[in-house]
């Protein structure tokens, strides 16, 4: 079986910033990949190569073993993009839209998929309105519906949720999750990093055009992040050197030691009770994503 | 439906709905120029023997309103969807450079036969018009709104804000087709403006569409047919090379 998505070596400069440095990726069919970096590490680059928006300097890339350059139709039919910009034509409504979208793609006539993705998106209201007169929210709702007429077997989201309301994010992963159990691969980028952690299997690093870590997202957890133990101790009362190795920060009056497993709570406690250490405040942090990334994106690659 | 079909029908549809503006506006205005200048010059110049001025007129300004409204079409639908960025929705599609041109240049040609005909229309029964040669008149009709279409597509593409488009629209095409005889036969011109008129494509276009309505022109028929076929396929070689390498539109 061919991988959804394979990116061989792929560089892309414009003038002299050097967007895409050199990216290997593969993306196994059925796999939810999040793409994770700041601003201007070259995520939407990378998508836009991937949907020939983008012309690459060198490498390769193909969606389902289409090679998007030289089979780009077949490369285009298996890939559905939500691009990152609210955009939309002023000129049709949200049905018209769909329809010539699906026109695009050759589909003659597509008004059960249509009216099913118009329903599963909760647009059925505003199916007739201009696309004008849709509030924002709507539109990110439009976008990925438009991404979705053709029924790609590879979805890209770029920030599909950025400036989106709880309700409308809560229906779109649910769908996007719903479409992945279907088989769909989907791949993400997103600023809001605890979606990436509760819904990818796999996350790639982007940093100055780089990918800087690459692994299934438990793995990252367990490597750059593990549980922490926040402590207020009694006023009076003092850390025992002891744990000091452990110390990973202190602020306000609280001390944060870091633990490797849960099991290190254990000994932690016996030796606050062994140096007579009274308490006011625990709480356990659990590894996230956030911290892994903070730390990927601090080290020196 | 095919892309290229859906393409096509969805640039002609955008037109259409705002047909207010982009119909009945040219139209209107092609009668205001039919009206003041018949006013003013009618009995004071005969172009040809056989030809009242207004006759003569009418013919110019429907081929002017076709080319400037085909150019339009292209280059306004095409700057608005850079501007707006709604053009990824056609790029994203596996629509090819050759259906992504011809679609665009079908949908100008469209738009500037509709208008043409609209102006045809509004001003059939104030002149004779002789319908001499039908052939030539649809040949020149669909050339020119071919070359305007493509230009459009040109122009929409490199421009990246509507303040060049305009630039482009009232430096080059509103004097290209202002000079070209819509108004006037060059012979009526001073030996070097007649000159310089040969040099406009424009010209031919003209010259060659009056030339299917009362059988006589500036220059033959056949020569504007040669020098518009030649402009036709320049600029559609031109285009199409634009498209291939994705100047402006695939970094």
């Amino acid at each position: 079986m061919s991988s959804a998505i394979r990116i061989e070596g792929v560089t892309k400069r414009f003038g002299s910033v050097q967007a895409l440095d050199g990216v290997d990726l593969e993306v196994a069919q059925g796999e939810f990949f999040g793409l994770l970096g700041p601003n201007g590490a070259g995520k939407t680059t990378l998508i836009s190569a991937l949907a020939g928006l983008v012309r690459p300097d060198a490498g390769r890339l193909a969606v389902m073993g289409c090679d998007v350059l030289s089979d780009y139709r077949a490369a285009r039919r298996q890939l559905g993009v939500v691009p990152q910009e609210l955009v939309f034509d002023p000129f049709f409504t949200v049905r018209e839209a769909l329809r010539i979208q699906s026109g695009y793609f050759g589909i003659r006539d597509n008004a059960a998929w249509i009216d099913e993705i118009i329903e599963n998106l909760d647009l059925g209201a505003k199916a007739d309105t201009n696309m004008r007169q849709l509030s924002g929210g709507m539109k990110r709702r439009v976008l990925v519906a438009q991404a979705l007429v053709h029924r790609p077997p590879v979805i890209v989201l770029d920030e599909p949720t950025a400036g989106v309301d709880v309700e409308l994010r809560q229906g779109l992963w649910n769908f996007i999750r719903r479409l992945n159990r279907d088989g769909q691969t989907i791949v993400l980028t997103t600023h809001y990093l605890e979606e990436a952690e509760s819904l990818c299997g796999r996350i790639a690093m982007l940093k100055q055009g780089r990918i800087v870590a690459l692994d299934t997202t438990a793995n990252l957890l367990r490597r750059f992040s593990g549980h922490t133990l926040r402590l207020r101790l009694a006023p009076g009362a003092a850390l025992p050197d002891a744990l000091r190795a452990r110390l990973s920060g202190d602020a306000g009056g609280e001390h944060v030691l870091a633990l490797e497993r849960c099991e290190d709570i254990e000994p932690v406690l016996a030796s606050l009770r062994e140096a007579g250490c009274r308490l006011d405040d625990v709480e356990v942090g659990k590894p996230d994503l956030e911290e892994v990334f903070v730390r990927v994106m601090n080290s020196r690659q | 439906m095919d892309g290229f079909l859906t393409l096509l029908y969805k640039e002609i549809l955008r037109f259409w709905k705002v047909s207010f503006q982009t119909v009945a506006a040219p139209i209107l205005t092609a009668l205001l120029f039919l009206l003041i200048f018949t006013h003013v010059l009618e009995g004071r110049v005969r172009v040809y023997e056989s030809v009242t001025y207004s006759s003569f007129l009418v013919p110019g300004l429907v081929m002017m309103s076709l080319l400037q409204n085909a150019f339009a079409n292209s280059s306004s639908s095409l700057i608005q969807s850079k501007v707006t960025g709604n053009i990824i929705f056609m790029l994203l599609p596996p629509i090819s450079y050759v259906q992504f041109f011809a679609a665009f240049v079908l949908a100008a040609i469209a738009r500037g036969i509709v208008v043409g005909l609209g102006v045809l229309l509004v001003t059939l029964w104030f002149v004779d018009l002789g319908w001499q040669a039908p052939l030539w008149i649809l040949a020149f009709a669909l050339l020119g709104g071919a070359i305007m279409g493509a230009l459009g597509v040109i122009a929409g593409i490199w421009a990246d804000k509507f303040d060049q488009l305009a630039a482009f629209q009232n430096f080059i095409i509103m004097p290209l087709t202002f000079l070209s005889g819509v108004f006037y036969s060059i012979h009526s011109l001073p030996p070097f403006w007649q000159r310089v008129s040969h040099f406009n494509p424009i010209f031919y276009m003209i010259d060659g569409f009056r030339h299917g309505f009362f059988g006589v022109s500036d220059v033959s028929p056949w020569t504007s047919l040669g020098v518009v076929s030649g402009c036709f396929v320049a600029l559609s070689l031109f285009t199409l090379w634009l498209l291939r390498i994705g100047y402006k539109l695939r970094a």
